[in-house]
């Protein structure tokens, strides 16, 4: 029988469960012995000019180099439109900027010398919201002339929602968050004799980060090696690297030591990039029998300081009507600078967005209509018999279900039993309100075109070597691939070694990110593993004087079929004899598009303000399971990102610019008591789209979970007059919004 | 100042500065490297180790706080021959862990959890286990790892 689709533990799990990782800061090989210590220091100022003197830290014990933006002699970089100084050059645009690299022998020699440095910060007006940076009173880069450094579409017809019984706008932030993996970033660099730089980093994507910091130190590919060691979660925010590693880099090579660096979680939670910071205006219009005839979005995104990822917003556009056929649909997007932290990618990345505008979008248009939200959305959808489905905004949808996933929720969660519990409370003014949100959703996987390479290779004692471009992070893909491989080649998973991360060993890859590994990677190593084959195939033929079409695989072995009597060949007697191995590039992989939908129950304190999450219910359907732990565990971990979005977490600004959730102690990151358990339902509708027939799983539970929980609160509080509030729901919020509604009442 | 702690039955001794981090000590005098460091406000509970048998953040507490005490690591955690402790195996079962960077802070605070709990209640695991933060399970696997290792039925 296949192990695929049977719930097999992980292989990465001993070392981590008796040992520990070993994560960057763990590294203790040869070539990082004598290394210094590193630590940026960092603006405490959102926007000012500023002039640094670093005289006194050279003189404190253990100093080996303090560096500044005047010491670096590397070509600029550039972030969209504008340059990113490696650091701060005459003026810092955020808190968290890096202003300079301090160097010392001793971990604890870094804050003294830090102290030292006197930078003088003679502040700027700061550019703190979205609506500062529109309003263009000031600008982060003059010769821009604008804080709008990114537009698409906009070109509106006045007349689009003419033909609407109904139209219901609103707009909803997507605040910005802290992606927060465990582990903070960081690395570590060493230049070898030959001229050539090592550097260890927690990254996504080595392959990409070697790119960057090549470009950066003026080098070819060549001249650098990346290894990724164990990295401690992800999220986005580790994809490829941030101009610090390059400064490392540099300051290696000028100090002519092996350098460490990792950061401290207050710097991380400012200097990492944040994720979401959108501000969406939608409107939905259509007839009173809930048909929706006519569609908008307009995006806005925060980018930050600088816009390091400017696909965010156009991203959230291709998606943005969702699991619906809306016959009239326009869309535009602008990206603006802010004096705050950039902003990149964090689980989704554009698809929660825009999940969550169209998604608040259809329960404003049921309220008003007076419809259940469950039956606007099935009068909406994309029907399965449309698929291949070509949306509006350009994307093909490969397959979908998107009844079949709604029903399947409403019926595991007990929907008009939770309805009828709802209007009893209600009838009887019971304080504690109880919210049902529903989202349906679609998103897209390998979004990225980019492909991705796999490299196979049977040893010679008939064990496996696989080399995968993917480079997981928590997500269990060696146990997925290596299924995978087991049940293709009959090889034992103990025998099957999965390898990635390393630039020498894998020099072209692109990574993992977007819900692309399977998909891409998955599917590289499947096509590998079938030209071993074939070619082992061949030679098993000529041992077993059989033509090769005769010869077949079964349990590991080769042998002539219908007549096992005639004997075998092993494996290891084909690796032993002849090199087997193939090396494939995956570069045909077209997006999926995984789908499905949340049932979110909250109750609501209507005297506190006071939300609590009971119930989650999720379908999710990225096609085949290969492993049920590891995709319940990736539905998990989205669902727990996505409810803290909804409930709690928002990284906050003063109207200067200072960030006032900095610390994990501020930053609302969610813990086990303010998560339910979580209650998931199966589905699996393939794709035509890769070998392996599967889409990406990483991101989809984040995307669905985040507005359902926010639907529910808001559903929680819909008879007392509250038509919306944005996320997250804490209870001030809640408390407000009751407190605004009994006011206009 | 001179610090002897011993970590997993073993003394180590070591001259380090004053202000010398429990956690640095094991990390760096020690050398033992599964105990991870994730914030600076003692909000994470990545550096969790067992001090004279109960838990602590090793990044709240001085070396020198611990010098005469005993300190257990997730390398310490003792199993039964080559087999693993019960918490590690239930973290493996459930799924309790993906990166694993929470994970040895996690399971020395599960074993501290059970043994002043033996038979807790998911709810009561939820609310031992708060000052333990993981980004990548939504805690739901980690509370199934705890009811597992205290040999209470799970519902996958």
């Amino acid at each position: 029988m296949s192990i695929v689709g049977t719930r097999v533990v992980r292989i990465e799990d001993h070392q981590l469960i008796t040992q520990g990782g070993t994560y960057v800061e763990d590294l203790r090989v040869e070539e990082l012995t004598g290394a210094v210590h590193a630590m940026f220091v960092r603006s405490p100022v959102a926007h000012a000019r500023i002039t640094v003197d670093a005289s006194a830290a050279l003189e404190a014990p253990g100093v080996v180099g303090v560096y500044t933006a005047a010491d670096i002699d590397l070509a600029p970089h550039k972030a969209g439109p504008v340059v990113e100084p490696w650091l701060a050059d005459g003026v810092v645009r955020y808190v968290g900027e890096p202003v300079a690299l301090v160097l010392t022998e001793e971990r604890y020699q870094l804050a003294d010398a830090a102290e030292l440095i006197d930078v003088d910060y003679d502040p700027l007006e700061a550019v703190a919201s979205i609506d500062a940076a529109l309003s263009g009173q000031t600008l982060l880069f003059e010769d821009q002339g604008t804080n709008v450094l990114q537009t698409k579409g906009g070109d509106f017809d006045d007349a689009a929602f003419d033909d609407c019984e109904v139209v219901v706008t609103q707009t909803v932030v997507n605040q910005r968050v802290a992606p927060a993996p465990l582990e903070v970033r960081g690395a570590a660099c060493a230049w070898g004799d030959d001229g050539r730089l090592t550097l260890w980093l927690s990254t996504q994507n080595a392959q990409i980060s070697r790119a960057t910091v090549a470009k950066g130190l003026g080098l070819e590919a060549e001249q650098v090696r990346v290894v990724t060691p164990d990295v401690g979660g992800g999220f986005g925010a580790k994809i490829g690297t941030d101009p610090e590693s390059v400064v490392l880099g540099w300051a290696s090579k000028r100090a002519g030591r092996p350098v460490r660096w990792v950061e401290t979680r207050s710097e991380n939670l400012v200097s990492m990039t944040h994720g979401r910071a959108q501000q969406n205006t939608v409107t939905v219009g259509g007839r009173r029998d809930g048909t929706v005839l006519a569609f908008r979005l307009e995006v806005v995104q925060d980018a930050g300081a600088y816009p390091r990822t400017m696909f965010l917003p156009t991203f959230t556009q291709l998606m943005g009507t969702g699991v619906y056929r809306f016959p009239k649909v326009e869309t535009s997007s602008r990206a603006v600078v802010t004096n705050t932290t950039p902003i990149a990618a964090y689980r989704g990345a554009g698809r929660p967005e825009a999940t969550a505008a169209i998604e608040r979008a259809m329960d404003l248009f049921a309220a008003e209509i007076g419809m259940d939200p469950a039956e606007v959305r099935r009068v909406n959808f994309i029907r399965p018999e449309e698929f291949p489905y070509n949306s509006p905004t350009g994307a093909s949808y490969d397959t979908g279900e998107y009844g079949k996933a709604l029903d399947k929720v409403l019926e595991a969660g007990g929907y008009a039993e939770l309805r009828a519990e709802q209007a009893r409370r209600r009838e009887a003014g019971d304080p504690v309100a109880l919210g049902l949100g529903l989202a349906a959703y679609v998103e897209i996987t390998g979004g990225d075109n980019g492909g991705e390479s796999g490299r196979l290779l049977i040893n010679p004692d008939g064990s496996v070597t696989a080399y995968t471009g993917s480079s997981p992070h928590g997500q269990g893909l060696d146990t997925t691939l290596a299924m995978l491989l087991s049940d293709q080649l009959g090889v034992p998973m103990d025998k099957i070694a999965i390898r990635h991360g390393d630039t020498d060993e894998v020099p072209r890859a692109v990574g993992t990110f977007g819900s692309r590994s399977l998909q891409l990677g998955g599917s590289a190593l499947r096509q590998a593993a079938d030209q071993v084959i074939e070619r082992a195939r061949e030679l098993a033929a000529d041992r077993l004087e059989a033509a090769p079409d005769d010869v077949e695989l079964s349990e590991g072995v080769f042998q002539v079929r219908g007549a096992p009597a005639s004997g075998w060949v092993t494996w290891a007697q084909l690796a032993a004899e002849t090199e087997l191995t193939a090396d494939v590039w995956f570069g045909d992989g077209a997006p999926t598009f995984p789908f499905g939908a949340h049932l979110a129950v909250v109750e609501v304190d209507t005297l506190t303000g006071k939300v609590v999450l009971k119930r989650i219910i999720a379908c999710d359907d990225a096609g085949p399971i290969v492993n049920p732990l590891t995709f319940q565990g990736q539905r998990h971990g989205g669902l727990g990102q996505g409810a803290a979005q909804a409930l709690l977490e928002v990284m906050n600004y003063d109207a200067d610019g200072n960030p006032t959730t900095a610390t994990l102690a501020d930053y609302s990151f969610i813990t086990a008591t303010e998560l339910p358990d979580f209650e998931l339902v199966d589905s699996e509708t393939p794709t035509t789209r890769n070998p392996l027939g599967v889409k990406g799983i990483g991101e989809a539970a984040t995307i669905g979970s985040t507005p359902a929980v926010h639907n529910a609160v808001v559903d929680a509080l819909s008879h007392l007059g509250v038509r919306h509030l944005d996320m997250p729901t804490t209870p001030l919020r809640v408390w407000q919004a009751l407190s605004d509604a009994r006011k206009a009442n | 100042m001179k610090v002897s702690i011993e970590i997993n039955g073993t003394t180590v001794s070591e001259e380090v500065e004053d202000r010398t981090l429990l956690v640095h000590f094991v990390r760096e005098q020690a050398g033992l490297t599964a105990t991870n460091i994730g914030c600076d406000t003692t909000s994470c509970g990545a550096c969790t180790v067992l001090l004279d048998g109960e838990s602590v953040k090793s990044c709240t507490v001085l070396a020198a706080q611990a010098d005469g005490h005993k300190v257990t690591t997730l390398e310490g955690l003792p199993g039964d021959g080559d087999e693993l402790h019960p918490v590690q195996r239930a973290f493996r079962e459930e799924h309790g862990l993906q990166c694993g960077f929470c994970t040895p802070g996690m399971i020395m605070a599960s074993v501290s959890l059970l043994d002043h709990n033996p038979k807790p209640t998911r709810q009561e695991v939820r609310e031992g286990l708060e000052g333990n933060l993981c980004r990548c399970t939504g805690y739901h696997n980690i509370v199934n790892a705890v009811m597992n290792a205290s040999g209470q039925e799970v519902q996958r």
